[in-house]
């Protein structure tokens, strides 16, 4: 059903009883041309692209829980294209030209709110690096403007202007940037690529993979074996572990991160904003709950819980930046599991196996890019060969040197 | 992860005493090992579910290094040595 205005009307007419489920629960088939292994956000939008773009439609998406139990709907819904590196650039501003059309090309809500991200600034060496990124961005033709202190003030009046430590002297807004609500990202992707008969095959695991000699056979999944063309790993925190199925080793570190949404209030916070002086981030949902976080708890993890002194960390840095927030009650907290690289950039690469591809290492960053995720890793698996903006996102950058280092911090995950 | 962490030389003390610097298991190659060795060493991790072994600083206590024995996917701490004594006792 293509959903309209007219569908509504017709519907509730109807009582409401006309709505169907929107994508199918098949059984696995025994043999597909391409096999997706994780059903998030980025395997969900790779089998709608290469199903909807590049022609590739007898595919599987494998997924261990029920799709959008994993990051996917666990992210604070942050998108973005304000990146400084010539490697990042393009990816991410694609990214945000394909949310613009996203919801006319599949067809349903998904809530793409442009509201605007602003990134505070309190030193004149952050407002020198965010002048600088600014303009890194405005040469790639994406949005970037420099907010002074008077600009900042005037559209947030609600920080705290009297932190003698840490003056907010101005702010680098994207305006194109903005929330998406995430499950609906989920939710669309899966019933677009259903309607070209993909098969979403839910509550189930692959658990080994069949191998002869450089090439994959088929995966072992607990629904039984299936056959496959070609295998396209996209299990976001878990890659490691799915990889090491295949044999090969990543640039991969499972971190723990942690996000928080407030009791519902009265619109109060009408865009996203950054803190620089702590590691701080918050918007406000369209239901009206703050929803905000911090920095990764720092320690490798599989569990997707985090340590209170986290918690801790972020109250207090939120408080420091919005004193109001010191009265709002926190309805719930909840933990993800972040695969990140070793220099916070992803890989979206072939792998030494002939029929074996790899989407990984998206860090805490890697919803705003679904879309672009999505495409460039289906033109990858179609085309055998790379988008023309993912070309740095290379597996094999580490042992070359060709780093794409946005944060400068190195090989240590628990600092990006 | 549990609250407390047992230094070997403090007592029991507030976990944020710690930092974590990562993984205690890959072995630093030698200053002229070939590229792959440091290849490996830098960039590749195992990055296993389970019992793993961390390099541990008590930062804001005795300040020596620990090796932290514990598991990634359920967050137990089983034990905590000098980082001198649990590479003597290997
Ligand atoms: C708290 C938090 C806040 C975040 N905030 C933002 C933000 O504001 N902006 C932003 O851009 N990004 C953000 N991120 C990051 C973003 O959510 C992730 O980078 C992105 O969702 C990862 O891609 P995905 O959607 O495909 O992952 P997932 O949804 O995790 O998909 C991977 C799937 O693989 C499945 N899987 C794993 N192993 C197997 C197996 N063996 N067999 C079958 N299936 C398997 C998992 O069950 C999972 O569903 C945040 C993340 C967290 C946790
Ligand atoms: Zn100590």
């Amino acid at each position: 059903m293509r959903y309209s205005a007219f569908q509504i009307f017709k519907n509730a007419l109807g009582g409401n009883t006309g709505w169907k489920p929107v994508w199918r629960e098949p059984e696995p088939k025994p043999k597909y041309d391409v096999v997706i292994a994780g059903g998030g956000g980025h395997g969900l939008a790779t089998a709608y692209y290469l199903a909807h773009e590049f022609g590739v439609r007898n595919i599987c998406v494998l997924e261990k829980s029920y799709i959008g139990s994993g990051n996917v709907g666990r992210n604070t819904t942050i998108i973005r294209s304000n990146y400084l590196l010539e490697g990042n650039t393009p990816f991410y501003e694609l990214s945000l030209k394909l949310w613009e059309g996203l919801e006319q090309d599949f067809n349903f809500n998904a809530m793409v709110s442009q509201r605007g991200v602003v990134n505070l600034v309190h030193t004149d060496g952050q407002r020198d690096a965010a002048r600088r990124r600014g303009n890194a961005m405005r040469m790639h033709g994406v949005d970037a403007e420099y907010l002074d202190a008077q600009a900042v003030r005037d559209m947030l009046p609600f920080l705290d202007y009297r932190n003698a430590r840490f003056p907010i002297k101005g702010g680098l807004i994207q305006r194109r940037g903005g929330t998406v609500r995430h499950d609906a990202v989920a939710w669309g992707f899966a019933r677009g690529a259903d309607s070209y008969g993909v098969d979403i095959i839910q509550n189930c695991a692959m658990t080994g993979v069949r191998r002869d000699g450089n090439r994959i056979v088929g995966v072992e999944t607990s629904k039984g074996f299936i056959e496959c063309g070609k295998l396209a790993l996209c299990a976001a925190g878990h890659s490691s572990h799915v990889a090491e199925m295949a044999g090969l080793k990543l640039p991969i570190e499972s971190h723990v991160l942690q996000a928080f949404v407030s009791e519902g209030l009265k619109p109060f916070i009408d865009t996203v904003v950054t803190y620089g002086a702590g590691h701080f981030y918050i918007s406000q949902s369209d239901k009206g709950g703050l929803v905000f976080g911090g920095d990764i708890d720092g320690y490798n993890s599989y569990a997707r819980r985090g340590n209170l002194a986290t918690v801790e960390h972020v109250m207090e840095a939120g408080v420091a930046m919005i004193p109001a927030l010191s009265r709002i009650k926190v309805l719930r907290s909840w933990g993800g599991i972040m695969d990140m690289s070793m220099d916070g950039t992803p890989i979206i690469d072939k792998t030494p196996l002939d029929n074996l591809y790899v989407n990984a290492g998206w860090c805490y960053g890697g919803f705003k890019a679904t879309p672009a995720s999505g495409w460039c890793y289906a033109h990858l698996i179609a085309k055998d060969a790379p988008h023309p903006v993912a070309t740095r996102l290379r597996l094999d950058r580490f042992r070359r040197g060709y780093l794409v280092d946005e944060r400068g911090a190195g090989a240590q995950p628990n600092l990006h | 992860m549990a609250s407390l962490i047992q230094c070997p030389h403090c007592g029991a003390r507030p976990k944020e005493e710690f930092s974590i610097k990562g993984s205690a298991e890959a072995e630093r190659p030698a200053p002229d090992a070939a590229e792959d060795a440091w290849f490996e060493y830098v960039y590749q991790r195992d990055n296993p579910i389970g019992r793993i072994e961390e390099y541990w600083q008590h930062t804001s206590g005795c300040r020596r290094w620990l090796v932290v024995e514990r598991d990634s996917g359920v967050h137990t701490v089983y034990r905590v040595l000098d980082a001198t004594a649990a590479r003597s006792s290997e």
